[in-house]
């Protein structure tokens, strides 16, 4: 499998928030090859099913990477030109004078967020600030009565921003947040597809992440797994985003640890990276780590659930870049952890009460 | 007209920020050496030809277009192999969160970095460029500068497009539009006079190529050929109307004023009557929200040039990605070749 196009290919897919199919076919497509069964849950999230050899009934483990985007709705058309709103997630303070996708009835449209000429914004009194939602318009270059019947208010808008190739391995483009970590549970099937392992492998790519963690809860709930590693995007360093509590290209996997993780499947996962001679950067979470992993934690009786992550420099842009590499180990990780999951893991980790000798002290 | 009819792709996707107008040069200079003589280029990179007349008369007349776009330049490689740059010619710093450039002569893909907004969404100031960072992947300070030098230029990394049949969307239409309506004159029928051409460089950081050009050709007459703001987005009751600058499809424009010049009576008296006389559509310019052109050097060169600049409507003049429409474009050219068959010494006396 080429990571690298399958990243591509992946990433400029459209597919905001509600919006995932484009995204749920290719990935249909993708893991055809890879997995036993598909299904889909109520919320759209796709749950594709590949089996283990161990003697049923077997333990289910779910590894999820939401496959939305963060998108916009077209909010007004005025003369031609529209206004836009956000789903969740955009940073209206990059938006003048970049591409966007209208994505109507007819077809995708192309649009130009409208910069005003500095020979105009000087003499209005200088670009002394960034433009709210509502000052921003984007041009169709069509003409008005074209636009008035091709655009309805509501219809989707997705940045236009194909994934580029910079130096040293690393892609740049739109919805690597989180298809970088979809590409990451492709490249875990891929290693699966030559290894034994006796659980069932639950790859679910999650749909409305960025409205509110839906998807994952849902898909979690029909699953109901034994384990569950959920996956996104880490804040990578770069010019802003300083300091060792953030991790490097290269730096990946990235684990988290906190309450919202378990203990236990973090102790599974680093034992197996150990294994592997393979580093992992580990993130603090005080609280909600803001990712697919809240709410599977939380769903049916409760799920043990670790979080691993991808670094990402200019998260919710339409620039956001990765290493490829840092995919790939991601996958092997989890794959080399699921070949080595037995039954008596869940027991490894369960809660049990403190022996006397250890409250003595004894075996310190 | 469609955009593969015109140079303007070819044009508007070469790298060209002031100073370092190569690719340009290189490519106009291709194009023309067929159609001219005395084919030159001056110590400062601007391109000099002359396209010969039919001897009738003997006015001398230059038509100017500026190659130069505005950009950046790499000021440095910082220690975790970003690069630093600053503006060449006047850009907006709002545009440049996320923004996609090509840094240097291998056009090397690059993206401006912006600190996601989880982080920053509190941070409402304007950053400057110097806060700015451009990332190409390069892993450390040498790989960075192994494809940034000082000194090397950046481009925005837009491609050329058609939106419509004549609605068109790329960087650089300023100036490029005006080059490829220079290059449709130089292949077109000769004029009366001889025609002193000028493809300049360094227009947008104050004029610089279009001075020599003209001390090197001595003309009587000149028109600079441009692009000039069109913007139309709908606007709130209370703010100053400022879609009244000019306007997509309504044709070429014929400037009274701007911020660096008053364009000559007669000169623009002979524009007005011959756009009458065929029916082709024009608009003016008011001096409100101009900026300067070569007009504004070449006019007050030697003992003084009557002259005019003669513009194409554009949206977003100097971001990422313009809007023409190239009914303008052949309006122009229509317009610009029957004017000057007509120009005679009288539409220049004082």
């Amino acid at each position: 499998m080429d990571l690298k196009e399958h990243l591509k290919t992946l990433t400029e897919l459209t597919g905001p928030q509600g919006h995932e199919e484009a995204v749920r076919h290719y990935l249909r497509e993708q893991w055809a090859g890879y997995v036993d069964e598909f299904e889909v849950d109520g919320f759209g999230s796709l749950i594709s099913i590949k089996r283990g050899n161990g003697p049923e009934p077997r333990k289910k483990i779910m590894l999820c990477a939401h496959m939305d985007e963060i998108g916009m709705l077209v909010a007004d058309i005025k003369n031609g030109y529209l206004r836009l709103s956000d789903i969740w997630g955009i940073d209206n303070r990059i938006l003048l004078g970049k591409l966007v996708l209208i994505h109507t009835r007819s077809g995708p449209l192309k649009g130009l967020v409208a910069a005003v000429p500095p020979h105009i914004s000087n003499t209005k009194g200088g670009a002394d600030a960034y433009p709210e939602w509502e000052e921003l318009w984007v041009d169709l270059g069509l003409p008005a009565a074209e636009v008035a019947a091709t655009v309805r208010i509501g219809d989707i808008v997705t940045m236009d921003a194909p994934a580029i190739e910079l130096m040293g391995d690393k892609v740049a483009g739109k919805a690597m947040d989180d298809r970088a970590c979809v590409a990451a549970v492709t490249a875990c099937l891929d290693y699966l597809k030559s290894r034994k392992h006796e659980w069932d492998v639950y790859a679910v790519a999650s749909a409305q992440e960025e409205t509110g963690l839906f998807g994952a809860a849902t898909a979690a709930y029909k699953v109901q797994p034994d384990l569950a590693i959920a996956l996104d995007v880490a804040f990578a360093q770069q010019p802003g985003v300083n300091g060792d509590e953030y991790p490097k290209h290269g730096g990946a996997p990235v684990i988290g640890i906190g309450p919202n993780l378990h203990d236990g499947l973090n102790k599974g996962l680093q034992d197996t990276a150990k294994q592997l001679e393979m580093s992992l950067f580990t993130e603090t979470y005080t609280g909600n780590t803001g990712t697919d992993a809240w709410s599977i934690q939380v769903s049916r009786e409760g799920i043990p659930t670790a979080l691993l992550g991808v670094p990402v420099r200019n998260m919710h842009t339409p620039i956001e870049t990765v290493l490829v590499k840092d995919i790939d180990r991601v996958g092997r990780l989890m794959a080399e952890f699921i070949v080595g999951l037995t039954d008596e893991f869940l027991d490894k980790i369960a809660w049990k009460p403190d022996s006397g000798e250890k409250k003595n002290g004894a075996d310190q | 007209m469609a955009l593969q009819d015109t140079m303007l792709k070819q044009l508007s996707e070469a790298a060209g920020v002031s100073g370092a107008e190569d690719e340009v040069r290189q490519m106009i200079y291709d194009t023309i050496q067929d159609h001219v003589t005395d084919l030159r280029v001056d110590t400062m990179g601007n391109i000099l030809a002359v396209k010969k007349g039919t001897g009738k008369s003997s006015l001398k007349v230059m038509l100017a277009a500026h190659m130069d776009e505005v950009g950046f330049m790499v000021t440095g490689v910082d220690g975790e192999g970003l690069i630093k740059f600053a503006s060449v010619g006047g850009i907006d710093p709002r545009i440049l969160p996320a923004l996609r450039v090509h840094v240097g002569k291998d056009k090397t893909p690059g993206v401006i970095t912006w600190k996601p907004i989880h982080l920053s969404w509190k941070e409402k100031d304007v950053k400057k460029p110097d806060s700015f960072r451009i990332d190409i992947g390069a892993e450390n300070k040498g790989a960075a500068e192994g494809k940034a030098k000082l000194g090397d230029r950046v481009t925005f990394a837009s491609e050329t497009i058609a939106l419509t049949d004549t609605i068109v969307r790329g960087k650089a239409f300023d100036d490029r539009a005006g080059c490829a309506e220079l290059i449709e004159i130089i292949k077109g029928d000769p004029f009366p006079f001889d025609l002193l051409i000028a493809f300049t460089v360094q227009e947008e950081i104050g004029l610089r190529g279009a001075k020599v050009a003209a001390q090197a050709l001595n003309p009587d007459v000149a028109v600079v050929l441009e692009t000039t703001a069109a913007h139309e987005v709908p606007q709130d009751e209370d703010e100053p109307d400022i879609t009244t600058v000019t306007k997509l499809g309504h044709g070429p424009v014929i400037t009274y004023m701007d911020k660096g010049s008053i364009a000559h009576p007669g000169l623009r008296k002979l524009f007005v009557r011959v756009a009458e006389q065929l029916g082709i559509p024009h608009q003016f310019r008011s001096p409100q929200y101009a900026g300067g052109t070569d007009a504004g050097a070449i006019q007050t060169s030697l003992a003084g040039v009557a002259t005019l600049t003669f513009s194409l409507p554009c949206r977003y003049l100097h971001s990422p990605y313009l809007i023409l429409d190239l009914n303008d474009f052949q309006n122009a050219v229509k317009l610009l070749r029957a004017t000057l068959m007509q120009l005679s010494p009288s539409d220049l006396e004082r």
